[in-house]
């Protein structure tokens, strides 16, 4: 039972059904888009510091106190830009791309549980229905770099393409790993399985979706879509103003999602000794967050079909071959030693990477022409 | 039942944040796959050496300030040793070693340039560019000391340098020898082993050996392919024959080759510093040189071992006080020419990545 | 290529990134704190001294680009300079006039925040160009100069007392954030 339940429970005593079931869904509603907003404006502002602290120099410092300002001033800035329309462009499906971007992504966060019974949803295929709506926003890069009408949009949308379907089959095998566990495809009951995380019972599982969500998300190291040193910002360059806002909101929307989705299946959501549930929550998103500005800011980027070779022969056989494992665990394995599988695990984890190491190599090298 | 499929050309136009200046490229592709390649240069063509003859041999020494302007010292150095050769004049023994000096803290700070550049064509979001001239600035701050620029340092002059150098200069130059040997490992430790760098760069863009001896190519391009040909060895200028050295050298010719030898190129540039400043004479700075130079009627053609490979100048004379022509040798326009067979059968990614590591400077493609 | 070293090249990469996150960022928050510039910097203006020139033009006959304009009136057996006028739109502070000066009675400024709204406000003339409080000379070519100049300051002594020539940092001004 959430809380939202039990408000149209308690509404239902004095309003008439319709009305208990409409004012709940509106403030949920409202609480968790305020939520994903003001976290995305956070997760802004943190990461332009963080990279700044990274890169021995201040990140932005002089809007507001330390720089708290300086997203808003962003906001304020791409608002008032000029929103240019390529003539020779596809004209709806220019002005369609961003909504099929973005809004998928605030469809996730209906299923993510903030703390016991804080969602706005408890559906009982929950991470299904999370794999299921991230995967429309493919379309709507797509739809970016086609409607543009520029050479650079057009290849970096193709190479998206290629790239976010591929990398949603690792990711969802290392999902389906931690749903043999746990035995429910509910969000609140994953966070509740989890007296252990699950980050130290299925380390394999953890770092395939891990660098799997990156590729998703579309950052460094698997950024080359909006490379900017090679095609100048990819799919959104034909973009300015609010829609440009809506691809740069989506980007950071995208990483507070998979954060969450992370915190949640891995790092075992709301749970935590002293401090209160929620404060737990949203430290393990930006630890998360954190290691994913750190990523950002060290490596380069990898070339598309280094990029496609890393996903189909390394992390695809390998998320396999942990489901498999993590099959025979469920079934062979005692239940009353919770460690054991942890064992287990990381013997095949280790096992695994240094096989892999030396076998595989990446991408193709010179083609005859 | 095939796909018909259709090249496509793209414009890698002027301005592009990874042509390293306004540089062209129209790229025919086929997929991802690069099939031809077409330089168009001349966005920043100025005339220098059309300029150069209307103006004394002293004045034409800010002019060629302008032309790598990342390395305005060795610029400098190439023409004045240039026009001594033609007229004969014979250089103090201070500012022999203040040339060496200043020419090898100029090698240090465009290869810290074109490294942390590279890196940045390749993704790392300008982590190690920051890095890189962290140490930069420091070099740069002590030629502010010496001459009172930063970029444009119109410092050597027929017969020797224009000012010496003042008392603060040669401790901090010492700290910073004593440091950078530090930082250098620093970065190989950030990029050297890094698997993303060895897989993007690795046998990428390779530049065999006899290509690179036929086009002429020098410096660390040349060197990069297996050629161990360095002007301060095989035809020693200035007194670069006194100091002991290594000239690194590659084997594969691959654009990982090249980053190395930038990387090897700085630690062997610390050991000279080293070496010339514990061996600095007192005395004059420059020679008794008339204000109007008129060397003899000739032609001269002098050249060093500049940062980005061989700098020459080819200088007519006719007796008077302005040279009757004056030729530049640039050596990244004639590294330039093997682009295109560096590059066919690479993706478009790989294109970038290797016309970063020739490390062009459009000052002095286009003169 | 395989992946041999089992991503330990990254670790390190990443390891180093973490470190720079402990050390003092090098940024120096223009205008609020300005760094003591080169004593011998070519400034962005040319400091001109009435008493000491004698009209010869050398100057203008050094300047690449012929920036230097003068015109003088004979008077008894001296020359009175009329207009000495420089266009600092076109210079490039190359510093070749100051090391021509036979008199030296020009040198080099010291300011590098000349920047104005129209073009004309560029050109300085006799008036604009004489040494005062304002019109600081620096030492390039004129060593007689150097001691009144403060010492630069360095980065390679950024956290360090030696010489010192440790970063001052002037009192932050009220106004953040819209510069001083």
């Amino acid at each position: 039972m959430t809380l939202l339940e039990h408000l149209r429970l308690w509404l239902a005593m004095t309003l008439p059904g319709w009305a208990a079931y409409v004012i709940p869904a509106l403030v949920g509603i409202v609480v968790m888009l305020g939520f994903v907003l003001t976290m995305v404006i956070v997760l802004i502002w943190y990461e332009r510091r963080l990279l700044g602290r990274f890169q021995i120099r201040l990140g932005p410092n002089r809007l507001g106190p330390e720089g708290i300002f300086q997203p808003l001033a962003t906001a304020l800035k791409v608002l008032l830009k000029e929103d240019i329309v390529p003539s020779k462009g596809d004209r709806i499906v220019h002005w369609l791309a961003p909504v099929v971007v973005f809004v998928p992504i605030l469809l996730i966060f209906a299923v993510v549980p903030l703390w016991q019974g804080a969602v706005l949803a408890d559906l009982n295929v929950g991470i299904f229905y999370v794999v299921a709506i991230s995967s429309v926003s493919v379309v709507g890069v797509y739809m970016a770099g086609w409607g543009s009408n520029n050479k650079y949009a057009l290849i970096a949308a193709l190479r998206t393409v290629a790239q976010m379907v591929s990398y949603e089959l690792p990711v969802v095998l290392s999902i389906l790993g931690v749903v043999l566990m746990v035995g429910s495809l509910s969000m609140t009951a994953i966070v509740e399985a989890q007296s252990i995380p699950f980050i130290l019972v299925q380390p394999l599982g953890f770092i395939i979706f891990f660098l799997g969500a990156v590729a998703e998300m579309n950052r460094c190291p698997f950024d080359l879509l909006e490379a900017d040193s090679e095609i100048v910002a990819g799919y959104h360059i034909e973009y300015s103003g609010m829609k440009f806002a809506m691809f740069y909101l989506g980007e950071y929307g995208h990483a507070l999602a998979y954060s969450c989705i992370i915190a949640t299946l891995f790092l075992g959501g709301w749970q935590g000794p002293l401090l209160p549930p929620v404060v737990w929550f949203l430290v393990k998103i930006m630890a998360i967050f954190f290691i994913i500005v750190w990523m950002r800011s060290t490596l380069p980027r990898l070339r598309v079909d280094q990029l496609m070779a890393f996903a189909w022969k390394a992390l695809l056989p390998m998320a396999i071959i942990n489901l498999f494992a993590v099959a025979a665990e469920v079934l062979w394995l005692p239940q009353t030693l919770p460690w054991l599988p942890v064992a287990v695990n990381f013997a095949i984890a280790g096992v695994l990477i240094v096989l892999w190491s030396r076998l595989f190599s990446l991408g193709g090298g010179r083609v005859e022409v | 039942m095939a796909l018909k499929t259709e090249p496509i050309v793209l414009n890698i136009g002027p301005q592009h944040p990874s042509t390293h200046g306004v540089f062209r490229m129209k790229v025919t592709l086929d997929g991802e796959v690069v099939v031809d390649v077409e330089p168009v240069i001349g966005y920043l063509h100025r005339g220098i050496e059309k300029l150069a003859e209307g103006r004394t041999y002293t004045q034409n020494i800010p002019l060629t300030d302008r032309l790598d302007y990342l390395a305005s010292m060795t610029n400098n150095l190439a023409y004045v040793l240039a026009v001594e050769k033609l007229a004969g004049i014979k250089v103090p023994e201070r500012a022999e070693y203040l040339r060496v000096i200043m020419a090898e803290m100029m090698r240090i700070s465009s290869h810290l340039m074109a490294v942390g550049f590279f890196l940045n064509d390749l993704g790392a979001m300008m982590t190690p560019v920051l890095y890189m001239w962290r140490e930069r600035e420091k070099i740069i701050d002590l030629f502010e000391m010496v001459c009172g620029q930063r970029l444009t340092y119109n410092y050597m002059r027929t017969g020797g340098v224009s000012q010496d150098i003042p008392e603060e200069f040669l401790p901090a130059l010492k700290r910073f020898v004593a440091e950078m040997p530090g930082y250098i490992d620093e970065y190989d430790q950030l990029l050297a082993e890094n698997e993303i760098l060895l897989a993007r760069t690795k046998g990428v863009g390779v530049l065999s050996r006899e290509l690179a001896i036929n086009i002429a190519a020098s410096g660390p391009v040349l060197r990069a392919s297996g050629v161990e040909f360095d002007i301060r060895r095989a035809d020693p200028y200035s007194i670069y024959d006194r100091f002991d050295f290594d000239v690194p050298a590659g084997e594969a010719g691959d654009c990982y080759d090249r980053y190395r030898v930038r990387i090897q190129e700085m630690k062997q540039s610390v050991r000279i510093l080293g070496q010339a400043i514990a061996r600095l004479p007192g005395g004059e700075v420059c020679a008794e040189v008339p204000q109007l130079l008129r060397p003899p009627a000739g032609e001269v053609y002098g050249r060093i071992e500049a940062p980005k490979g061989e700098l020459g100048f080819y200088l007519v004379s006719d007796n008077s006080i302005a040279p009757y022509r004056f030729h530049i040798r640039p050596p990244e326009l004639i590294n330039l020419t093997a682009l295109k067979d560096m590059v066919v059968g690479w993706k478009v990614a790989d294109l970038i990545i290797i016309f970063g590591s020739l490390d062009v400077c459009l000052g002095e493609i286009d003169r | 290529m395989k992946f041999e070293r089992y991503g330990k090249g990254i670790a390190r990469g990443m390891a180093l990134t973490f470190k720079h996150l402990f050390r003092r960022p090098i940024t120096v928050q223009y205008p609020e704190e300005k760094l003591a510039v080169s004593r011998r910097i070519r400034g962005h203006e040319l400091v001109w001294s009435p008493e000491r020139c004698t009209g010869c033009a050398t100057c203008a006959r050094a300047c690449p680009q012929g920036n230097i304009e003068i015109v003088t009136h004979a008077q008894g057996n001296k020359y009175v300079v009329d207009k000495f006028e420089v266009d600092i739109g076109r210079c490039m502070f190359c510093g070749l006039c100051v090391e021509a000066c036979p008199y030296a009675a020009l040198a080099m400024g010291t300011s590098y925040e000349r920047a104005r709204r129209r073009r004309q406000q560029l050109v300085l003339g006799k008036e604009d160009l004489t040494m005062s409080e304002a019109m600081r000379p620096s030492a390039y070519a004129r060593p007689e100069f150097e001691a009144a100049l403060p010492k630069q300051s360095l980065l390679v002594y950024w956290d360090r007392e030696e010489g010192g020539q440790k970063l001052k940092r002037l009192p932050l001004s009220k106004k953040r954030g819209r510069g001083a």
